[in-house]
């Protein structure tokens, strides 16, 4: 699947978006995989609660299903407006 | 209905009479119109989004107010890229029979806006970038509209 990091997740980890291959389930699963691989992914996400997750571009919670999702995205809480 | 992300700026009268064009039926239209606060040390402003999930949710909030107020058209349009301070960044018009609904309807646009709609701000400043940390008052804003 397609993941997606924005702001300050994004400059912490190093990119905008990666392919990536998991078995995870659910979103709070890929986070873990994640942060095992590299320490930028750990240090991206040292701080759950600010960080929010959308699956197929639908705000959902970290225990939420990935399964059959094309694309999930990490961003830190919004500031537009 | 209408939703913009763009990276120039805006004509709040040209969006106006677009949206009130050829009909007769509106007898108010509320604009709220925000600008980038500089005030002291940010020099400049980077607007980042998340392509189709903001317009998705932008719609969403439309559709929202549409639900909930008898708002006759509306028009969301927010800059993204850099902006300095002073810029106009994000304009919402709602258009109603009646004032209050035209009030409420832009001021829950608005709140929802603020919380729900993927766009992060950086400041630059003297000391380099900063990331705009999200406030309380934002999401105080929008439980407001549960009760």
């Amino acid at each position: 699947m397609q993941v997606l990091y924005f702001a300050w997740i994004r400059e912490r980890i190093g990119l905008p978006k990666e392919q990536v291959e998991t078995t995870a389930g659910t979103v709070a699963e890929l986070v873990e995989e994640l942060k095992v691989r590299e320490e930028r992914y750990a240090v991206a996400f040292a701080d759950l609660a600010s960080v929010r997750v959308a699956v197929d571009q639908q705000m959902v919670d970290l225990d939420a299903s990935i399964i059959g999702a094309s694309e999930v995205a990490f961003f830190p809480p919004m500031t537009g407006g | 209905m209408a939703i913009r992300v763009q990276t120039g700026d805006f004509d709040i009268s040209a969006e106006t009479a677009a949206l009130t064009r050829g009909r007769d039926d509106i007898g108010a239209v509320v604009s709220f119109t925000g600008l980038v606060r500089g005030g002291g040390d940010v020099s400049q402003m980077e607007l980042e989004h998340y392509p189709g999930m903001t317009e998705n949710a932008l719609r969403d909030i439309e559709s929202r107010a549409v639900k909930r107020w008898n708002l006759q058209a509306s028009t969301i349009v927010h800059r993204v890229g850099p902006l300095q301070p002073g810029e106009q960044i994000v304009l919402v018009l709602a258009a109603s029979p009646h004032r209050q609904d035209a009030f409420d309807a832009a001021n829950f646009m608005m709140d929802y806006l603020k919380t729900r709609a993927p766009f992060w701000k950086k400041e630059t400043g003297p000391a380099g970038g900063k990331w705009v940390d999200a406030r309380d008052a934002d999401d105080d804003a929008l439980l407001r509209w549960d009760a």
